[in-house]
């Protein structure tokens, strides 16, 4: 398989400087003879699972946050045997990683005993440790709900005085966004303590029952250990329990009423049983409305919290749904039914007794990382981030008071580091009583941003730069990119078809089993649900908790990225409904209202044109 | 000596049976190959329907014909290394059996399982295979015992008759004879029960294994499938579709559907079956519906279920009956390739989790 060499990928014309938007170790080397050996050997597949578009300069600090995170845990701290962490590029606005591997068979040698310890400890005491770790996650949550951004004052308070702070806003300005940023790299740190070990427990539970059973497809084994109670549906569950509530109260007319939360909110004060079910939603919403409508790694994925028209659309729809007679309940006796069922009959399969041993003891790791590969999202990317984000917009509101952007939303424009040193412009121009420096400099500079982020958004990135290695043993590589020879050359074929008109199956992950054919409806965000009509297949570029609502209305389910323990798979297979996910391109090909038929047992997608 | 414990005649026995009636320790009344078939339909398996000429229905017949010394008279210092002789005493023996009629009782009760017959399979004077039912337990080399005489596409209560006395004959085939001869196996314990069964007048048939022949993977049944009937798949002579099912949930995994040139069907009147071309519009087209492979799937695990271990199955899908009904179970035997081999044991004895992960994790994942 042939994929372009890092440094032939050119640039794109009138964005050149781009570069300096992202931090300086993220370029493609063309100075250092030693290092581009190195990048053009490795191999860098195009990460879309968590940045379907370009990334903004501001959002660079999950990927970094990450590149630090999850190398540190594979090569500093477990020492993962034959591989190293995962190396970061950006082309273009799109971030390439590369796992990097160890050769030397010795050194590999010399690294298994201390994995074995180290490793072996955590999955030992995996439960008191996760307990711990939610501790600390919960701690470091409150204490960046408790920050405060402060305002720079014409004169500090009184207080200051006779107090004796000795400290002033100014400082405690900068402060405040050196803490913000610490605390959401530590947020980071945590994010992959389990999860390497996790997943890895998980990749070798499939990579075991798959050389047990050759034939068997993925989603069965992972079906193996659905039904398990996670938190991300938790959030949906308490959308049902508010519909539910409603209809008890009697209001739930005052709720179908209007798709506008503000105008449902004026009606129900003036209700005495109104009062009551505000209050329900009051107490559900912290934090459980902490649910970002993407995947959290963007600025742009906003969360129920901050938009609470998309909750009331699923409360909407469930109220809608109960008072047809409709079960809204996830099926999960028949999941868990289901589940036991056809694990015991593999089980029986297996050949012998010892193969049998280690498939339960696979099988009980498995089970016992699960919930945290799954509950740790909620707090890192949809509870955490969503605060987080809501924190960088009240230092925007500061630089927009200040002059240094013209509006909250430029400052994603801007590196954190270049946020930090805006913030030491504008409190020694406003310690000194003088106009900052910088209200002449990031203007203009961020309207040029602008215009290389739109170009960066047409162009078509490859799936993969480099050269394929034969070998993959990075365990998330595996797992959640699904990168194998075959995906790589559907992607790269996709690629190469430049007339997205005349596709007529897009193959991708056979994520749930079974086959429904109906009308398309693409959805490119979580605000678009509300199109959805009774009975469409919906189609999006992924799916997340707060698309929970749109499973109760679909049949099927099509995504362009994720793989089989992606949001959008582990929901279908709850619901028993066909999904195909990871198709690479599926909103770019299908149009709302096409003919589909989706065969969540094959993978494949058939578009009638 | 060999004795037999299928002894003398005894009034409690019945005469003639149903299939259904019978399970596998029925050998000494029905012998090996109905009782096998009673096995399966017990098995909640669908065969073809039919009913068995017991062995007390075989001694009342000789005994009945009265022809029993006869017979020893004409074995009595046979020379079986003559095989002129040989033949020649075979031949007047067989002639003697095919010539007596049975007893009213007994062809009224055949006559009257045989009306049932035609009434279940919903045809006038429905088509039936005759085949001999050897008594093998008690008869080890029991193909030379009662030879395996099968008599298909046989019609009408006086054609049955007749068939079911070919297959009583060949108990004294002349390699039969001189195989007991050799084994000195009393005559007088000989048994043989004839079975009478419904053609699948198949419209699409095969085999199925429930296991990948390939790979071994004991998850899947893989069926292979031909119009017509399975001996163009048995025998190798057109390339069958291939389907690959779950056995676990019933999902078709694949399905590779291949160019059908020619298929089995019968010629009515000569009562074989012989190869023609398959129409052309037909060659392409799967010849197994998706609901079939299921239900046939379905059977597959009730049989392997059953039996304790992966088997090799026969099938038919009748063309007569419709979905629902239509398909059947010709045979059923343990499969052997890879049950028989040693399992490699794919992790080492007793392998922990960690110790799984640290040697995969060290292996790695080669990408294919």
């Amino acid at each position: 398989m042939k994929f372009p060499k890092p440094h032939d990928v050119k640039d794109i014309p009138g964005t050149e400087g781009w570069e300096r938007m992202y931090p300086y170790q993220y370029q493609f080397t063309t100075d250092d003879p030693e290092r581009m050996e190195y990048e053009e050997k490795s191999f860098w597949f195009y990460d879309g699972l968590h940045y379907p578009e370009p990334i903004y300069p501001f959002d660079t600090i999950w990927d970094e946050a990450w590149y630090l995170a999850l190398s540190q845990y594979n090569n500093r701290i477990f020492q993962v045997p034959p591989v190293r962490g995962v190396d970061h590029r950006i082309i273009n606005g799109h971030v390439y990683i590369s796992p990097v591997p160890v050769t030397d068979p010795e050194e590999i040698g010399r690294r298994v005993p201390n994995f074995t310890e180290r490793a072996g400890y955590y999955y030992k005491n995996w439960d008191r440790l996760e307990a711990k770790w939610k501790v600390k996650i919960e701690a470091t949550i409150k204490e960046l709900t408790d920050l405060q951004i402060p305002r720079l004052p014409e004169l500090e308070d009184l207080s200051v005085v006779i107090e004796g702070v000795g400290e002033s806003e100014g400082y405690h300005l900068i402060k405040a966004y050196d803490d913000l940023i610490n605390l959401g790299i530590k947020c980071w740190q945590y994010h992959f303590e389990f999860l390497n070990l996790g997943y890895a427990a998980y990749v070798f539970f499939l990579d075991f029952v798959q050389k047990q059973f050759p034939s068997i497809p993925l989603q069965r084994v992972t079906q193996m250990i659905s039904g398990i109670d996670v938190i991300m549906f938790r959030s949906d569950d308490e959308l049902k329990k508010l519909a539910r509530k409603a209809i008890e109260l009697g209001i739930d007319g005052a709720i179908t009423a209007s798709q506008e939360w503000t105008e449902v909110e004026i009606t129900l004060k003036d209700l005495p049983k109104g009062q009551e079910w505000l209050a329900a939603l009051e107490e559900a919403r912290y934090p459980w409305f902490y649910i970002s409508s993407g995947t959290g790694w963007s600025h742009k994925d906003r969360c129920w919290n901050d938009d609470l028209n998309i909750p009331l659309m699923g409360i909407t729809t469930y109220i809608q749904k109960l008072k047809e007679g409709a079960d809204i309940e996830r099926p999960m006796k028949q999941v868990c039914d289901e589940r036991d069922r056809i694990t015991a009959e593999y089980r029986a399969l297996i050949a012998t007794e010892e193969d049998r041993n280690t498939f339960d003891e696979l099988l009980s790791t498995a089970k016992t990382v699960f919930p945290y590969v799954e509950n740790h999202l909620f707090y890192v990317e949809h509870w955490f981030h969503s605060v987080f984000w809501g924190k960088i917009r009240e230092v925007a509101a500061i630089m927009t008071e200040h002059g240094l952007i013209k509006e909250i939303d430029d400052i994603w424009y801007l590196r954190r580091d270049e946020i930090k040193q805006g913030l030491w412009d504008v409190v020694t121009a406003w310690a000194t009583g003088v106009k900052p420096r910088g209200s002449s400099v990031w203007p203009p500079e961020i309207e040029w941003r602008k215009g290389v982020m739109e170009k960066f958004q047409a162009w078509s990135a490859p799936a993969a730069i480099g050269t394929a290695p034969e070998v993959i043993q990075e365990p998330f590589t595996i797992v959640l990119w699904g990168v194998t020879n075959n995906s790589l050359a559907d992607w790269s074929e996709i690629q190469d078809d430049t007339d997205l008109e005349s596709i007529t199956e897009l193959k991708g992950f056979a994520a749930s089993p079974g086959i429904v054919e109906g009308r398309a409806r693409v959805c490119k965000s979580a605000n678009d649900i509300i199109e959805l009509q009774e009975g469409e297949i919906l189609v999006s570029p992924t799916t997340s908790p707060s698309w929970a609502p749109a499973f109760a209305k679909i049949n099927a389910c099509v995504t362009d990225v994720g793989g089989i323990m992606s949001h959008a798979a582990i929901v279908c297979r709850e619901y028993g409904m066909p999904a195909v996910v990871g198709t690479g391109h599926a909103t770019k090909v299908i149009k709302t209202g096409m003919l589909l038929r989706i065969d969540g047992t094959a993978g494949t997608v058939s578009i009638e044109r | 000596m060999k004795t037999s414990s299928a002894g003398l005649e005894n009034a409690d026995l019945p005469l003639v049976c149903w299939f259904e009636d019978c399970h596998k320790e029925s050998i000494p009344l029905v012998g090996g190959k109905c009782s096998s078939l009673g096995e399966l339909i017990n098995a909640g398996v669908r065969v073809p329907p039919g009913f068995a000429l017991t062995t007390e229905g075989f001694r009342r017949f000789m005994s009945e014909a009265g022809i029993n010394s006869e017979i020893q008279t004409l074995l009595k210092g046979l020379d079986t290394q003559d095989m002129k002789a040989l033949e020649n005493v075979s031949a007047t023996i067989r002639g003697l059996i095919e010539a007596h009629p049975f007893s009213t009782e007994i062809e009224d009760m055949v006559a009257e399982f045989y009306r049932k017959l035609s009434v279940r399979s919903c045809l006038p004077a429905a088509p039936v295979a005759v085949r001999s039912s050897a008594t093998a337990e008690d008869l080890p080399g029991a193909s030379f015992a009662g030879q395996q005489d099968t008599y298909l596409w046989i019609r009408g209560t006086d054609e049955v008759l007749h068939h079911m006395r070919r297959c009583i004959s060949s108990l004294y085939t002349g390699r039969a004879i001189a195989y007991r001869a050799n084994e000195k196996f009393d005559d007088e314990l000989l048994a043989i029960s004839v079975g009478v069964q419904k053609m699948a007048n198949s419209f699409t048939a095969g085999v199925m294994f429930t296991l990948h022949p390939a790979n071994g993977d004991r998850s899947v049944i893989v069926i292979d499938s031909n119009y017509g009937f399975g001996e163009s798949v048995v025998s190798g002579e057109a390339t069958p579709d291939n389907f690959i099912v779950n056995k676990v949930t019933l999902d078709i995994l694949e399905r590779t559907i291949s160019h059908k040139d020619i298929y089995y069907t019968v010629d009515t009147k000569t009562q074989v079956s012989r190869a023609i071309e398959v129409p052309l519009e037909r060659q392409k087209v799967q010849s197994l519906m998706d609901d079939e492979i299921t239900a046939l799937a379905w059977m597959g695990k009730q049989i392997e279920n059953h039996y304790g271990r992966p088997m090799d199955i026969e099938w038919a899908v009748d063309k007569d009956l419709p979905f629902g009904g239509n398909i059947f179970i010709l045979q059923a035997r343990p499969e052997t390739v890879w049950s028989d081999k040693p399992r490699p044991v794919s992790a080492k004895a007793g392998t922990s989790a960690m110790d799984y992960i640290l040697s995969s994790l060290l292996e790695g994942k080669r990408l294919d």
